[in-house]
């Protein structure tokens, strides 16, 4: 695939002075992807660290409530760190290594992805900085602190909209300004070549193992894949084994922030239009001269203008459908399941669960949906309880 | 010869860039004027973008103060149109808003209103073909960037490109810079082994000093992020002291 191109989306739309990195890694990675040494070092670290396989768990009293389909839940909650992000940041720490790189740098919305790389930093004895938007800081205070503990450096980021956005544009400066010893941790299936394409490798374990696991379980491909999409790295990590199984539909859900017809929102397909910015052609939230927009949604992860360029080829080709959940849906998903099966799933992740609620009860009970939870939720407590006008002591 | 190639033709040129509305699209016609009086051989235009990826924070609050004040392509265009300067312009803007804006339809306005070629940070090397063919089929030019990190990257760039060739003086973003990296002579070096293009040098140049010094081996000095900051300080009362600023750095460039 010539400069990581997806269709018509992908490529590396980043300036010149960032082009022999992105080019170098691009080169290292086709090199140590075939390595078995590599290959069975982060097999071991998936294993023996991440905590992988994670289970693919039979959501029982939530298929008998709303009496439809089989609703299983792929656990990436229950991964080290509490969430998919591990599966990719473990990857590039390992290939960062392999490239002699001694100093990580990520973008962080939700914290989620702060926190993986924070980890594999400390594990691997790489230095560590991470970019977070102020307003994300002080929605996800825990997970600052967090990764302060693991010896990370976390920058506040003040321009713009000081969210995910932000915290991308800053972290592409840093690393214009300091490539040599500084591998930059991309967090999603987004930015230049060979981004896009790395990081849905490292995640698509998850589909593998939710193929694996349902045909030891139900002897069957599900009828459904269904998973929370910002730049959408879980969502291509659970979809990518399936793209070929035509029969499993594949369905990604957006954030509908307080509406899509409401400027306050981050549905990037339902809204959006083709566009070029962080390093890449996809679809973006941007007004009629090209501007990003401002988006919003209640959960920092998905609160991104843009969405990862092979979800934009797979939506144009009509192999997965990209539906847009509300930040009251994804609230009152949070509460449901929490409620329901006792797991308390990241917000970003509520919002692949609520399009379950509405889909499952007009299936049949033959039918199965799999719904990816990407992270656990405990982080978004203070969210919920400040969404619901509950006052608590953090 | 091009009006581009004729700005270098009398000796090394001095390119200042402005972020185009701010702080508002009449004094942005002041400045350009006063930028004119002082000498200027090529005037660079940043269009704002909402997320200027490239730029350090002195550009980047530009950009923002422009578009609060509602600055557009369009509007930009009317004001080259304008002007009418004698002094070749280009627009250097992000490659969304010229995507969004259709690039046949974008250099077409281009050509209309007298503005020569465009600089697109975000679009290197490989990814310019798509917004080559429309810059050519109007007679603009599209201006390619190097870096210190480019190495190899340069003797392709430099044999393919036409205008001029960006140099871009030192890692990081733009801003600027106490010292400046001592690459850009070396880059102009592997530059010039393959090409007769003019090369100009930008980021981080922000005194008479410095621009001398890089006139001395460059074919133009891009001053951007120090005039910025003027009309940052000054606001609708910048066209002065930009020109005070402008005519110094001009000087110590033709003294060369």
């Amino acid at each position: 695939m010539a400069n990581g191109r997806f269709g018509p989306y992908g490529g590396q739309y980043i300036p010149e002075t960032l082009m022999s990195a992105v080019v170098e890694l691009a080169r290292q990675y086709e090199r140590w992807r075939n390595d078995g040494g590599f290959a069975a070092e982060y097999g071991a670290l998936l294993a023996q660290y991440a905590g992988r396989p994670s289970l693919l768990y039979y959501a029982e009293r939530m298929t008998a409530r709303l009496g439809g389909a089989k609703i299983y839940l792929k656990r990436e909650d229950l991964n080290h760190t509490g969430s998919h992000k591990i599966n990719n940041v473990l990857g590039q720490a390992l290939l960062a290594k392999r490239m002699g790189k001694t100093r990580l740098i990520a973008e962080t919305g939700a914290g989620q992805h702060g926190v993986a790389t924070a980890t594999a930093a400390a594990l691997l004895g790489l230095d560590c900085e991470i970019f977070m938007g102020r307003e994300d800081m002080e929605r996800q205070s825990l997970n600052v602190y967090r990764m302060e503990l693991l010896g990370a450096k976390v920058n506040p980021v003040l321009s713009g909209t000081a969210t995910l956005k932000d915290a991308v544009n800053a972290t592409m400066r840093e690393w214009a300004g300091r490539m040599d010893d500084t591998h930059y941790c991309l967090g999603s299936v987004m930015g230049p070549h060979p981004f896009p394409v790395m990081v849905r490798d490292f995640q698509s374990v998850i589909g593998r193992e939710i193929k694996q696991q349902m045909l030891s379980l139900e002897n069957r491909l599900p009828d459904a894949v269904v998973a929370c999409v910002g730049g959408g790295s879980n969502a291509i990590g659970s979809f990518y084994e399936f793209i070929g199984d035509e029969s499993v539909e594949l369905i990604g859900c957006e954030a509908g922030g307080k509406g899509v017809d409401t400027p306050d929102n981050a549905a990037t397909l339902t809204n959006g239009a083709i566009g070029v910015f962080h390093g890449m052609k996809s679809y973006f939230c941007q007004d009629e001269f090209g501007q990003i927009a401002p988006v919003h949604s209640i959960s920092a992860g998905l609160d991104y203008p843009g969405i990862g360029p092979e979800h934009a080829d797979l939506f144009d080709r009509g192999r997965a459908r990209y539906v847009p959940v509300t930040d009251g849906e994804a609230v009152d998903a949070f509460e449901y399941l929490t409620r329901t099966e006792g797991i308390i799933p990241a917000i970003e992740s509520a919002h692949a669960a609520a399009y379950a609620m509405k889909a499952a009860p007009a299936l049949g009970k033959d039918k199965i949906i799999v719904v990816t939870l990407s992270g656990r939720g405990d982080k978004d407590v203070a969210s919920i309880a400040k969404y619901r006008g509950v006052k608590i002591h953090e | 010869m091009s009006k581009i190639g004729e700005a270098f033709a009398r000796g090394p040129a001095f390119i200042p860039f402005i972020t185009g509305g701010d702080p508002d699209l009449e004094t942005t016609e002041e400045v350009l004027r006063a930028l004119c009086e002082a000498g200027a051989d090529i005037i660079e235009i940043g269009v704002p973008f909402s997320d200027p990826v490239a730029e350090g924070p002195v550009i980047e609050a530009a950009s923002e103060r422009a578009l609060s004040a509602g600055c557009t392509a369009d509007k930009l265009f009317d004001l080259v149109k304008r002007v009418r300067a004698d002094v070749p312009i280009l627009f250097m803007t992000y490659y969304n808003p010229v995507f969004a804006y259709g690039a046949g339809r974008f250099t077409q306005r281009c050509a209309e209103c007298g503005v020569s070629g465009l600089i697109v940070p975000d679009l290197p090397f490989e990814e310019r073909e798509e917004l080559l063919g429309p810059c050519a089929a109007r007679g603009l030019e599209l201006i390619s960037l190097i870096a210190p990190t480019s190495e190899e990257r340069i003797a392709r760039i430099a044999k393919a490109s036409s205008g001029f060739l960006y140099c871009v003086s030192s890692l990081g973003v733009t801003g600027t810079r106490d010292k400046l990296g001592g690459g850009a002579r070396r880059m102009i070096e592997q530059a010039k082994r393959v090409s007769d293009i003019p090369c100009a040098v930008g980021f981080g140049v922000s005194t008479p000093e410095q621009a001398r010094e890089i006139a001395a081996y460059a074919d133009g000095v891009i001053v951007g992020s120090a005039i910025v900051r003027i009309i940052a300080e000054h606001g609708r009362d910048c066209a002065e002291p930009v020109r005070k600023f402008a005519l110094d750095i001009k000087r110590s460039v033709t003294k060369c």
